[in-house]
């Protein structure tokens, strides 16, 4: 049986800064155990030399005019951030 | 026959000609909406001022510039942008978020007339195949309301069956447009991977969304498609092709037409009763000429966790977009940056969301990256190998859109695990980038049942001909649950 602890959950989210409760990571460590179970299925497919496929349609090249054109107003876009100052989105202290 | 009665076909005419107005139809509308909505939740926003306002503006165009869809009510899921109106994906991460801009598929629809009628419920982000991740409360299926519409897009389809809209967009990442329409006994349409723009469509799993339409009959779902497909300057995945009008392709002539019934879509897992009204759907088909046969799909099997690894390690690289800082939910319990992140994804999310883009992180992860998500890929292109061999020679596959009708409210949480039957017929057309189209085909103790058909890439004209003539000869569409009734 695939094992995925409450300390593999943490280890994880961490790496996409999601926080979780204690409750969190006993519900997501058995959901995600069973879930890496289900996939290990994949484990029987024979992929020798079998390339990955990224797109199912194959498009190459899409190329255009590379010509300026009006985007969005500056106002408008800063006025959907949270919070904003002097044409900047403003955000918590970094340092 | 009341005016929400008609298809967006019969209300286009009428409008056209001038013998009701845009704003007769959007008042009809916006009333039988606030009547059924109590029963039925399919809105997170009716857009009551803005279409008001917008019929009347339409009224005061001359009549000879007028669009396709002039005056024709629309509903469009909550994940596809529109302008000053509230985008919500169902998650509390967006619950006030309110776009500086229109979706490319929006842009068509205001170009050709159309009058959205507000945001439709959906699982949150798209993840989910009930509508009861959604943030706002789930959705209830309109012929039996102890039962899900079905998800992603659980609201566009019971929008449409309820007789609130004609009309409605969705997306599809996994099944997520033509399940909930199997499931509440509408027209579902998934077109080929890039034929509709999809800028403006929230990104889930960027190599399987796609923007779908949802109608009554196929007709409709023709004409709405014919609006807003096509290339995209701000959409490089979008297709150069020509979009010809589908309506065209209606012709109920479907003699010679090449059939291809993979055994195990009919087989496990399927409820029996669904297959005895698919293989009847099928014999319909044989009699209007069709030449139905059985194929294998030898890596079939693989297609739902192939589906997981892919659509879960897509995913947390497009949702780590919501930091809480650029737009959306922003937390208040935070000191430093690093906080705010953990503690923004952690109260702006659920649980759905938080599953999937840990399971993906771990699927992409260092040690991880080739022996599941690699791998994932390569059997991804073993799947569409053996769908494309298949369409060497036959023009379409056919079988159920869905194992199972309606799940009964609550009974499945959700869970990904339970959906696995489902999942077979639905996450091919994603992972291989074909149309796939649910028209009504049926009921099992009455609750509707989808039949699906797949198709040739940019084909979609063979799937609206096919679903067209079948449905022209069955009077599945014609039922209309009681709520239209107003019971």
């Amino acid at each position: 049986m695939t094992t995925f602890s409450k300390e593999d959950v943490k280890y994880f989210a961490d790496f996409v800064r999601i926080g979780l409760s204690e409750e969190d990571k006993e519900n997501f460590s058995v959901k995600i155990a069973d879930l890496i179970e289900s996939v290990s299925n994949l484990n029987e497919v024979d992929v020798t030399g079998v390339e990955p496929m990224t797109h199912p349609v194959a498009m190459i090249n899409v190329l255009r005019e590379d010509q300026p054109k009006d985007i969005l107003d500056r106002e408008v876009m800063l006025a959907s951030a949270e919070d904003q100052e002097d044409g900047l989105i403003k955000v918590p202290d970094i340092l | 026959m009341t005016l929400t009665s008609k298809t967006a076909t019969e209300l286009q005419a009428l409008l056209q000609k001038g013998e009701v107005t845009a704003t007769e139809v959007t008042e009809a509308t916006l009333q039988t909406i606030e009547q059924r909505e109590e029963k039925i939740h399919a809105f997170i926003h009716v857009a009551k001022e803005e279409a008001t306002k917008r019929a009347e503006q339409l009224d005061q165009e001359a009549a000879d510039t007028r669009g396709r869809l002039f005056g024709v009510p629309i509903g469009i899921k909550d994940n596809i942008v529109t302008k000053d109106m509230t985008t919500t994906c169902a998650s509390k991460m967006l619950e006030d978020f309110v776009p500086v801009y229109n979706a490319t598929a929006i842009e068509k629809l205001e170009a050709a007339g159309a009058v959205n009628m507000g945001k439709l419920n959906m699982d949150e982000f798209a993840m989910g195949s009930t509508t009861e991740t959604s943030y706002f409360g789930n959705t209830l299926n309109p012929w039996n309301t102890d039962y899900v519409p079905g998800g992603s897009s659980g609201g566009s389809a019971a929008a449409v069956a309820a007789g609130e809209v004609p009309l409605s967009l969705g997306s599809d990442t996994g099944g997520s447009v033509r399940q909930p329409a199997a499931f509440c006994g509408i027209v579902g349409m998934k077109p080929t991977y890039g034929r509709i723009s999809r800028f403006g469509l929230t990104a889930f799993a960027s190599s399987l969304d796609q923007i779908g339409t949802l109608s009554r009959t196929v007709e409709d779902n023709a004409l709405l498609l014919s609006v807003i497909a096509g290339e995209d300057y701000n959409d490089s995945s979008s297709s150069a092709k020509a979009v010809p009008d589908f309506t065209a392709a209606l012709t109920g002539d479907i003699k010679g037409l090449k059939v291809a019934v993979p055994k195990p879509y009919l087989g496990e897992g399927v409820d029996e009763e669904i297959a005895k009204t698919v293989k009847e759907a099928i014999a319909v088909l044989e009699s209007l000429g069709a030449v139905c046969e059985e194929v294998e799909l030898p890596h079939i099997q693989y297609a739902p966790t192939t589906y997981y690894v892919i659509s879960s390690s897509e995913a947390q690289s497009n949702l780590s977009r919501f930091d809480g800082l650029r737009y959306g939910y922003h937390t208040e319990n935070a000191e430093n940056l690093e906080q705010a992140y953990f503690r923004t994804r952690q109260e702006g999310f659920g649980d759905e969301v938080k599953k999937r883009i840990i399971f993906g992180t771990y699927a992409m992860s260092a040690d991880h990256h080739e022996d599941v998500y690699v791998r994932a890929q390569k059997t991804r292109t073993l799947i569409a190998q053996d769908f494309d061999s298949v369409f060497e020679k036959y023009d379409v596959v056919i079988g159920p859109t869905a194992a199972t009708t309606a799940f009964k409210l609550g009974e499945t949480g959700g869970d990904q695990l339970v959906h696995y039957a489902n999942d077979v017929l639905a996450v091919p057309a994603n992972l291989t980038g074909r149309p796939a189209l649910s028209v009504p085909c049926g009921f099992v103790n009455e609750l509707p049942v989808g039949m699906q058909i797949m198709g040739k890439h940019f084909d979609e004209e063979t799937l609206y001909k096919v679903a067209h003539a079948y449905e022209q000869a069955t009077d599945f569409h014609k039922r209309t649950p009681s709520i239209q009734e107003g019971k």
